[in-house]
């Protein structure tokens, strides 16, 4: 099967999860052409140098220098056309979401996106906030997948030689009608989640802005760093910069201590790295509780103040 | 300024998700909806936009069962001018290709100078029927956007990128863009806007006047996923609770 991989260029290295999708891709099929866009392509095509894979595509123009949704689109849409692939993979990156759907729009190919496993036409895609997986096949002989972080690991990347092959694109600047600005970073607030040991995290099921003192009173008793799950920092209870998830930190703590968190993908990518995982969760199927070590079923707000009380007893004896 | 922002219906975050006998999608009646989360954003969104620019219309969009009527009116109590229902009679429609094209069949007409979405529905998770219109539709296309600003003819757009870092871009109008939650604060709907949204028009779009695409990808099964990892349960009251966490901090993690 002929399998084209789309790389994306990661602030001048090759994105972990292009790797990754390599990886699946290998195990997908035989020919695999990887293609990279941008001021960056042949360095991206070095990074591959010792990889098996059939060849590396470069594209430099200056339309697609740096990222851009209408350029990018367009490039792989050309590629498609001139290579045919059976099957157009990429990482299920926040670019990907970006300008994949286009592409899939402009060739009428099915995107199915979110892809933790495939074999033989029928892909596996988280639905439901990861609660539930979902087998998808289409109906079509060309698909355009996008797999989740981990879904494959980089390590099984087979190594061997490609070569690479610098393509001719023709784009126009009517064909990219939107302005794309340098990407920047935003003030990354004073606490350092990478360094600590030990991270309480605050999730939804925290019911009320009110309750959260409650956590700063454990996280004080214990030493603890504070962190959150989005729709508490959307919400305006928490600074942004404690956000860990694919938005924002990922941690590593000896201890993540997670309280109404739900297990998202998009939270679990920032956090599964952890050495231990500590979930209180009232829902005994949250999917938190899959990577967890040690599962509390049970209610944050009624265990929270039980725990801090234990604390401070076992304190004064 | 005339705006469409579509609206999903998705099951609630803390409802239960028992699948149906067929094991293809979650069994309905057993599920209690409720607007896809960054759709309210989006909403919200569009909203402040017809506010800021004086003058306009929001149009609440959405496709699915009778049920799903229900955001819309949600939509119109909070401030949208008119409603588009697309009727969609089968099980829960989840090809993505396909509903974009029901959408533009509808939106194309009306002219829009924005389409809001939100970045993903809270269900099927495609993460890509904005982008689909807009591209189907001949609109400049942008995703996971934190903050608007109209320009003129131009819509500027701040996205966020991943780990912390965000990048504007500048897209001409009509565009269609996918809403990232967070980037305002939805409103509640007044007592008045309930009683209002009663009298607001909600086109009615037939399953046969909408529906010509072929489906391009199927879900054929749904199931729960399994784990290998070995994980502790504790379950009890509070009190057995708290001394059970006490011990795996002292003696288990050894974090205390
Ligand atoms: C592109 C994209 C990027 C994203 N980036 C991020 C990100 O960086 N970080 C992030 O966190 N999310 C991110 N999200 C959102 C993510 O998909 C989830 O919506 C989010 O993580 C859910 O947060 P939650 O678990 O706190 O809330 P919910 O999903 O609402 O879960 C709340 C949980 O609390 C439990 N609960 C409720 N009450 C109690 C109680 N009293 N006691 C105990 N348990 C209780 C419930 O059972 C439930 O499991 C992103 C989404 C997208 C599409
Ligand atoms: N059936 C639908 N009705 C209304 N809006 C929808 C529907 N399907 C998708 N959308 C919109 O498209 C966004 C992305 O959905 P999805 O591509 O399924 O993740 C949602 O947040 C909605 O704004």
């Amino acid at each position: 099967m002929d399998i084209l991989v789309v790389l994306e260029d990661n602030h001048g290295s090759l994105h972990r999860m292009s790797r990754e999708a390599i990886a699946g891709a290998q195990q997908l099929g035989e020919s695999i052409t990887a293609l990279a866009i941008g001021q960056h392509a042949s360095l991206l095509a070095d990074k591959l140098s010792g990889v098996d894979l059939a060849e590396v595509l470069t594209v430099s123009h200056e339309l697609v220098s740096s990222y851009n949704a209408d350029g990018y689109a367009e490039v792989v849409r050309q590629i498609i056309e001139a290579e045919s692939p059976q099957l157009i993979i990429a990482g299920h990156t926040y670019q990907t979401r970006d300008y994949m759907p286009r592409v899939s729009a402009k060739c009428d190919i099915p995107f199915i996106p979110d892809v933790i496993s495939a074999e033989d036409g029928s892909y596996v895609k988280l639905v439901l906030n990861s609660k539930l997986n979902a087998t998808v096949s289409a109906s079509s002989d060309t698909v355009i997948l996008s797999f989740q972080s981990a879904a494959y690991s980089d390590e099984d990347l087979v190594p061997g030689s490609c070569a690479s092959r610098p393509f001719e694109v023709n784009l126009d600047t009517a064909m990219v009608r939107s302005e794309t600005e340098e990407p920047f970073q935003e003030d990354a607030g004073d606490v350092d989640l990478e360094s600590a040991e030990l991270i309480i995290s605050i999730g939804r099921g925290i019911e009320k802005e009110e309750n959260i003192p409650m956590v700063f009173d454990l996280a004080n008793a214990l030493g603890a760093e504070i962190s959150a799950s989005r729709p508490v920092v959307d919400s305006g209870w928490m600074e942004s910069f404690r956000q860990v998830g694919s938005s924002g930190q990922t941690v590593a703590p000896k201890l993540y201590f997670s309280l109404g968190i739900s297990g998202a993908i998009q939270h679990v990518v920032g956090m599964k790295g952890s050495k231990n995982i500590l979930s209180i969760n009232k829902d005994p199927d949250a999917p938190i509780f899959e990577i967890s070590d040690y599962a509390v079923v049970g209610d944050l707000l009624e265990i929270i103040p039980k725990l801090i009380e234990a604390l401070q007893t076992e304190k004064n004896s | 300024m005339k705006i469409a922002v579509l609206i999903k219906q998705v099951p609630g975050s803390e409802s239960p998700l028992p699948l149906n006998s067929t094991q293809t999608w979650v069994d309905e009646p057993q599920v209690t909806y409720t607007m896809n989360p960054p759709d309210n954003y989006a909403l919200e969104e569009a909203l402040l936009i017809k506010e800021n620019v004086g003058d306009g219309e929001v149009v609440a969009v959405s496709l699915g069962p009778e049920r799903v009527k229900k955001v819309i009116r949600e939509g119109l109590a909070k401030g949208a001018d008119r409603g588009i229902y697309l009727e969609e009679n089968s099980q829960i429609e989840t090809d993505p290709l396909s509903i974009a094209r029901s959408f533009a069949s509808v939106l194309q007409d009306e002219n829009f100078d924005l389409i809001l979405t939100g970045l993903q529905s809270d269900d099927a998770g495609m993460g890509q029927t904005g982008v689909l219109i807009g591209e189907l539709l001949g609109l400049s296309t942008a995703t996971l956007a934190v903050q608007t600003n109209i320009q003129d003819e131009q819509i500027r757009v701040k996205r966020e990128l991943e780990s912390g870092w965000f990048q504007w871009v500048k897209l001409p109008l009509p565009a269609s863009i996918s809403i990232q939650s967070g980037l305002n604060t939805p409103r509640y709907p007044s007592l008045k806007g309930i009683m209002g949204a009663k009298k607001k028009e909600i086109r009615v779009i037939p399953a046969s006047e909408h529906q010509t695409a072929e489906k391009t990808q199927t879900i054929k099964k749904v199931f729960v996923p399994q784990t290998t990892k070995k994980t502790e349960v504790i379950e009890g009251n509070a009190d057995t609770a708290a001394a059970r966490i006490l011990e795996i901090l002292k003696s288990d993690v050894k974090v205390l």
